[in-house]
């Protein structure tokens, strides 16, 4: 199994600077420093790695977009508001390894020319915050941050900022304004932030994870990372998977490898919990569309389905889901497809920054109707109506949370309508808070009472 | 100048041009409806989405249409630019629902509003809304709040198109107006019911599309439609001095500020103008105000 990203991770001590320089941590600033800082954004293009907060965009790319000519100062900001349920893996690789993304940060600020930049922490995860100010301590006393690095000409200072916990911030233009100290509120764009982002300058803004690979691409070069995976998506994943599994964590895979052998095989979920079925899956983090077994494991043209950008993605929306940013979600057959989406409506309902109408109004409406049928008092005509209302967010609002509030809700109706029926036709059937809707048995009559949904 | 094409008619606009102010050179008519942008308030716009148009062409070197609706507010024209408007069912299915969603919260008190007969979102609704509401659970509901002794805040019949916060920013000093608490649970206060004391906080008045904000000098002293409307200005010290009368007979029932054709407040007027000057020797008329001839207000069969 390759590592790039937890390499070393088995050892407690990385979380320090020895530690970390033990397992040959910060030599890619002394290569980086050698190089012209184009050179490495060639590099990071010629690596393949895309964008690992969720929508997949080359990081290369990316780097090039960002407005050399203006005058005004450059900035890098990591995103590691890590706030998508079931993605928890940016926390992870922060609390183990902080030095890391430290490393990517300075590496990465060598190439784009930024003098100052900031890593943007969730809330929540003060802790973390905690452990990057330490290391980010050890690392200005080692000399790779602060004025001239390592004896370059080359300066930079880092800021750990902490964010009030909302999950909004961590749409990139509304970290921007959250970073300038105002209100979390998304950006309209255009203008994007590698024309102007913070305070008005350049600003190219990345995940923790993207930023963390950088430095392994600049040691072995771009065309090393390129090998590993396949076609456009290249290099190492980390996911995170929870739900009814026997091995929750944060794993890190090489891109490519069978969602099937992800569930089932002993070094990554370890199947099923108590041996049940499986009933669906949300691959890629709560906003990306939910499948059900038979579309997860196999596409709808009977290809096996792959951890990889496309394979997930093939079908569309029909019968295909996203990588998302790798938080997989697992449910058996106990659990409830209607409770399960009127949970994340409920997610997304409370997070609405509540700027842009469609959003603000149509998440509580969906949240609404999701607790209605749930609940048994829902009609055939409040599927629809849900349907309906999805469809009149999704591709209208400001940001993407429009869209990630409206794809769970869509696919949820799409891939287990009969159970949204059940809802509907039995509701005697479905108020106690453990009712399960049998999908496995794809039959309205029948039911069967999970204990409890562990 | 770049040429940009609205629903097959083209016409040219200086750089620089939004979408939205190329349609409205057009005919102000069928321009994109506007519910939050405000072309005197800097940063207004982009956030109720009922301006939303479909760009088929994206300019002359790029044929490519936009991927998604665009808020015509705030996209910039470019050469060769081809866009729909009233012209595409899909527009005109996102604005629906735009309306719709804008509608299931609100109050509908239209016989009890003040702002009913010029009210945004009353005429955008009567364009572009259903019969019939699909929504059957409670309405967000607000206390009405005072916001000083002149202005009267209906919380329940906002919209959240931000554009008294733009007003308040950018016209009074100090920052006492603003949003508080997120998503549907926002909504438009002063800092601890702060009353907003200010030269020129009468505006937020004028700004605002719906009943949300009113005059409480004007509160239910009459329907809009008993009034007639005259242009009047005056010596002013803090302000342009141009108003709008109001009028039920000789008696000065309200000022506001004057608007152009598609609404918006041309010239702010400051406090004294428009709370304090409520007479008829205050002021030099000079006639009839222009009101759209499709406006209740221009039926004006009942006043003398
Ligand atoms: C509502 C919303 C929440 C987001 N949350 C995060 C997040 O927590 N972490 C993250 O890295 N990206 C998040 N993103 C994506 C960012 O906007 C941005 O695309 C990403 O940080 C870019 O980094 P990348 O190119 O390295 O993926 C979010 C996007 C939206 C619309
Ligand atoms: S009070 Fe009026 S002007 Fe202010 S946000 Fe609400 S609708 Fe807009
Ligand atoms: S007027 Fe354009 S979004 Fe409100």
């Amino acid at each position: 199994m390759v590592k790039l990203l937890l390499d070393g991770i088995e050892d407690p001590s990385i979380r320090y600077l020895n530690g970390y320089r033990a397992h040959g941590g910060y030599q890619s600033i002394e290569k980086a420093i050698t190089m012209s800082p184009l050179d490495i954004v060639e590099e990071v293009k010629k690596s393949g790695l895309r964008g690992r907060g969720g929508a997949g965009f080359s990081t290369g790319m990316k780097w090039s977009f960002l407005d050399r000519k203006s005058d005004k100062p450059r900035y890098l900001v990591c995103n590691a508001d890590e706030s998508e349920p079931g993605t928890f893996k940016d926390r992870y690789l922060m609390e183990k390894i902080p030095h890391r993304l430290i490393e990517g940060m300075i590496v990465s600020s060598y190439a784009l020319g930024v003098r100052h930049a900031f890593i943007y922490v969730r809330g929540e995860l003060i802790w973390v915050a905690k452990h990057l100010e330490h290391a980010v301590g050890e690392a200005y006393s080692a000399g790779y941050l602060g004025n001239h690095i390592l004896g370059s000409n080359f300066s930079l200072d880092l800021t750990i900022h902490v964010g009030a916990g909302a999950y909004i911030c961590g749409e990139e233009s509304a970290l921007l304004e959250s970073l300038e100290g105002k209100r979390g509120y998304p950006r309209i764009k255009p203008p994007f932030p590698a024309v102007s982002g913070l305070y008005g300058c350049p600003t190219v803004i990345n995940n923790v994870e993207s930023i963390a690979a950088v430095p392994w691409i600049v040691t072995h070069g771009g065309d090393a990372y390129s090998k590993i995976g396949v076609d456009k998506s290249t290099g190492t994943k980390l996911i995170s998977a929870s739900g009814h599994i026997n091995r929750p964590g944060v794993y890190e895979i090489e891109l490519g490898l069978p969602v099937e052998e992800f569930i089932y095989s002993e070094s990554y979920c370890g199947g099923i919990k108590n041996g049940r079925a499986l009933k669906a899956v949300i691959a890629g983090g709560s906003s990306v569309p939910i499948l059900p077994a038979e579309l997860i494991l196999k596409t709808a043209s009977g290809q096996p389905r792959l951890m990889t950008y496309e394979s997930l993605n093939d079908g569309g929306f029909t019968s295909g889901t996203m990588l998302g940013s790798g938080g997989f979600i697992v449910m058996d057959d106990t659990t409830c497809i209607v409770r399960n989406t009127w949970n994340l409506a409920r997610f997304y309902h409370h997070e609405s920054c509540g700027q842009c109408s469609p959003c603000r109004e149509g998440t509580g409406w969906m949240e609404k109707i999701l607790h209605r049928i749930e609940h048994g008092h829902g009609t055939q005509a409040d599927i629809d109506l849900l349907v309906d209302v999805s469809k009149k967010i999704e591709g209208n609002t400001i940001c993407a949370l429009g869209d990630a509030a409206a794809w769970p809700v869509a696919s949820a109706v799409r891939h287990f309508r009969h159970e949204f029926e059940f809802h509907v036709r039995h509701p005697d059937q479905v108020t106690a808070p453990n009712h399960v809707a049998n999908a496995a048995a794809y039959k309205y009559e029948e039911i069967t009472h999970a204990k409890n949904n562990d | 100048m770049p040429k940009i094409t609205i629903d097959s008619i083209e016409v040219e606009v200086v750089q620089g041009t939004t979408i939205m102010d190329a349609a409205r050179q057009i005919d102000p008519h069928t321009a994109p409806p506007a519910m939050c942008y405000h072309s005197g308030l800097n940063g207004s716009g982009g956030k109720c989405r009922t301006c939303l148009v479909k760009v088929v062409q994206t300019s002359e070197t790029n044929p490519r249409p936009m991927p998604k609706l665009v808020p015509a507010c705030r996209t910039l024209v470019e050469d060769g630019m081809k866009v729909e408007n009233n012209s595409s069912p899909e527009v005109i299915s996102a604005r629906k629902g735009i309306v719709e969603l804008l509608l299931i919260n609100h109050p509908l008190d239209c016989p009890v509003c003040d702002q009913a007969g010029e009210c945004d979102l009353q005429n955008l609704t009567f364009q572009h809304g259903a019969e019939t509401t699909r929504y059957t659970e409670d309405r967000r509901r607000y206390p009405t709040k005072s916001l000083g002794n002149l202005i009267q805040l209906h919380m329940n019949r906002c919209i959240l198109c931000f554009r008294c916060v733009y007003a308040a920013d950018q016209l009074t000093d100090g920052r006492d107006h603003g949003v508080l608490n997120r998503g549907d649970a926002s909504e438009i206060g002063t800092y601890i019911e702060k009353s907003i004391d200010n030269d020129f906080s009468g505006n937020l008045i004028d700004v605002c599309p719906v009943g949300a904000l009113t005059d409480k000098t004007f509160r239910f002293k009459s329907r809009v439609w008993f009034t007639k409307p005259v242009y009047a200005h005056r010596q002013c010290e803090t302000c342009c001095g141009k108003g709008v009368l109001w009028l039920k007979g000789h008696e000065v029932l309200r000022i506001t500020g004057r608007r152009n054709a598609v609404g918006e407040v041309t010239e702010f007027i400051c406090n004294t103008c428009r709370f304090e000057s409520k007479s008829l020797h205050h002021w030099e008329v000079e006639g009839p105000a222009p009101i759209d001839q499709r406006s209740v207000i221009s039926q004006n069969h009942y006043t003398s």
